[in-house]
């Protein structure tokens, strides 16, 4: 198996208010391997976000995080913010959903890709400049010696996130962690998007954890996936397996709710109910109150992730895991 | 089917320092009793600006709208007022466009009384029925929106807009705010509200998918003008504008398979500022042609109830 670049173990974060505790994120565990497209999926408020904080140890204060979080070996819970200077920007880069106001309107963009260089790399200013127009040639930005000085408002929202892509990538990360980039883009821009991001990782090698609530977005970018429900991963596995044939209840129904473009009329699938209040999770299960296929041991235990095959995992008391596990076992003993 | 709403050349020009801005250019279009016609396109293709002209919330510069057989431009403003007690509009937030200092019933109860004085007994009435047609019970009443998910504000966002009965929706990207699990619930419940009210729909979007789901027509618009309308169905399975071909080439499918077919688009849509002298698309168009950047193509008819604006438009082929 080739090498891990991140590597979370039951990561859990907290957020204390008064009276009472929002679990934004609940024993979450998931590994992504080097050169690995990772989807991570969910609904707003399911904690892909606070997860992808984490991993960079950007959780906000009075948030506290407990379990284990590896980022190309080194360990990122716990540490102090001067530990961890080399980790952002150099080890793994993070971009956001709105490049308008991740980037300071105040300076060009050609400055600001400098200076996440010169933090890293010891450059003079003319070899940063040489670099920073590499990086926005890498990224396709048109006319990258031009685009070098100007203001983040003389660009358009695409070319803002391509901007955004070239600083993350400045300094050559391994991992790229992406929260929803093409969410605030037009669905041409999001193509234009989704096909960098693909490039970039087949030439470079580059790890994705690619955060997102389109599961079209992730369809058609992502190697593997990690369904979120509730601040936990209920479900992990390969594209297109588990599209395919998804274990949990919640990935089956999240599916079917997607409107597809030769649908027709037919009505629409939602899923009844409303996503729990994280301070006040039901017994059990957390998806138990929505779940048709629900029973008493789900109303009473939570259920624990289920190997099912090749890399895939559910966590649900009804996944039909019996036969895979059983395949599992013969393959050990033969 | 006689139209209900008939635009001829509306036009919406903006000031800037830089000069001039055409969002609408010179759009003509009608939706009939009980029809909903969706508008697509890009943002800052002036879609929104559509919708805030046909309201008057926006002043058009030209062109004329006119409502139950009334031109909007002509009449006097008490009876522009009276008329557009029939018009009414969803917007996309619905944290944005509920007043947060509000209860739901006065949320609702508003605009009965702006129009008609309602209050008391008989206001309450009218809230609860609204409220129930949305799916909310009267114990939503007393409550701020603060209380409610996304989904259940949309809805109230929705009791609103049919408080005072109106005959046409303008609906503004009114999932685009929402989970997808929601969206499906706001999308049917719209369905169902049309069929039982006999309600008239503009719905504008960029997502194709509940476009498909939702209307009967639609219209793609580009850099202000339209370039191309039809039925939905024919229009999505057999586009004629370059442009709607891009669009549906552009949405990533939920079939891992199928992520091959993942075609974006050269470019980003020109600043209306300096817009091509020809054919708008014309320079992120894979077809285009010497005489596509010279003039602005006309927007002709190509079938029955369907037109394009392109001078090379896609080869069509009969329904299968």
């Amino acid at each position: 198996m080739s090498e891990v670049v991140l590597e979370i173990r039951d990561l859990s974060v907290d957020f204390p208010g008064l009276g009472e505790t929002v679990r934004a994120v609940r024993d979450c565990s998931l590994s992504v391997r080097k050169g690995e497209i990772m989807g991570l999926v969910g609904e707003s408020g399911s904690g892909k976000s606070v997860t992808a904080m984490a991993c960079l140890g950007l959780v906000p204060p009075p948030g506290m995080v407990r379990g284990s979080v590896e980022v190309a070996g080194r360990q990122v819970v716990g540490r102090a913010h001067g530990e961890l200077v080399d980790l952002r920007g150099g080890i793994a880069a993070m971009i956001f959903q709105n490049p308008g106001s991740a980037l300071n309107p105040y300076f060009t963009i050609g400055r600001q890709i400098t200076d996440a260089i010169v933090c890293h790399r010891d450059l003079t200013p003319r070899a940063a400049r040489v670099a920073v127009i590499e990086t926005l040639r890498l990224v396709h930005l048109p006319d990258p010696e031009i685009a070098i000085d100007k203001y983040p408002h003389q660009l358009s929202g695409g070319q803002l996130q391509r901007a955004m892509i070239a600083m993350a990538m400045a300094c050559e990360p391994e991992l790229l962690i992406a929260d929803e980039p093409t969410t605030a883009l037009d669905v041409t821009i999001q193509a234009q998007i989704i096909v960098l991001l693909r490039d970039l990782a087949q030439e470079t090698g580059l790890t994705i954890l690619f955060i997102t609530h389109d599961l079209g977005v992730v369809a058609s970018l992502c190697d593997r996936v990690a369904v979120m429900y509730a601040g936990t991963i209920v479900e992990t596995g390969p594209l297109p397996e588990l599209f395919d044939a998804p274990a949990h209840p919640y990935t089956e129904r999240l599916m079917h709710t997607v409107p597809r473009m030769g649908g027709g009329k037919a009505e629409l699938a939602y899923i009844k109910g409303q996503v729990p209040n994280m301070a006040h999770l039901p017994k059990g299960c957390a998806f138990h109150t929505r779940c048709a296929y629900a029973t008493e041991v789900c109303r009473e235990q939570p259920p624990a992730a289920r190997v099912l095959g090749d890399s895939r995992l559910a966590a649900c008391h009804h996944a039909l895991g019996a036969l895979h596990l059983r395949e599992i076992a013969d393959r050990g003993a033969g | 089917m006689s139209a209900l709403l008939s635009v001829r050349e509306l036009s919406k020009v903006y000031k800037s320092r830089q000069g001039p801005v055409r969002a609408v250019d010179s759009i003509s279009f009608d939706i009939a009793s009980g029809e909903t016609l969706a508008l697509v396109g890009e943002s800052g293709c002036g879609k929104s600006t559509v919708a805030l002209s046909l309201l008057r919330l926006i002043e058009p510069d030209g062109g004329q709208v006119i409502f139950e057989g009334a031109d909007f431009g002509t009449i006097g403003e008490a009876r522009r007022q009276r008329l557009r007690r029939n018009m009414s509009i969803v917007f996309q937030n619905p944290y944005s466009s509920l007043d947060p200092k509000m209860r739901v019933r006065d949320i609702v109860g508003e605009p009965l009384l702006t129009a008609y004085g309602l209050r008391g007994k008989e206001q309450r009435a009218r809230v609860e029925g609204h409220l129930r047609d949305v799916g909310l019970g009267p114990e939503h009443m007393a409550r701020y929106p603060h209380e409610f998910s996304g989904g259940q504000r949309q809805r109230i966002a929705i009791a609103r807009a049919l408080a005072l009965e109106p005959r046409l929706l303008i609906l503004d990207e009114p999932t685009a705010a929402l989970d997808v699990s929601v969206q499906a619930q706001v999308l049917n419940l719209l369905r169902s509200l049309q069929d039982r009210l006999g309600l008239s729909y503009m719905f504008i979007s960029h997502n194709l998918a509940t476009v498909e789901y939702i209307a009967d027509r639609v219209m793609v618009m580009y850099l202000g003008r339209i370039v191309e309308s039809g039925p939905v169905k024919r229009v999505f399975a057999h586009p004629a504008h370059p442009y709607t071909r891009a669009l549906i080439d552009s949405i990533p499918s939920t079939d891992p398979r199928l992520r091959h077919r993942l075609k974006p688009l050269r470019g980003e849509v020109p600043s209306p500022l300096n817009a091509p002298p020809g054919c708008p698309f014309a320079p992120r168009c894979a077809r285009v042609m010497e005489a596509c950047l010279a003039a602005k193509p006309p927007f002709d008819p190509i079938e029955q109830a369907r037109s394009v604006a392109c001078l090379y438009p896609l080869e069509q082929e009969a329904d299968s």
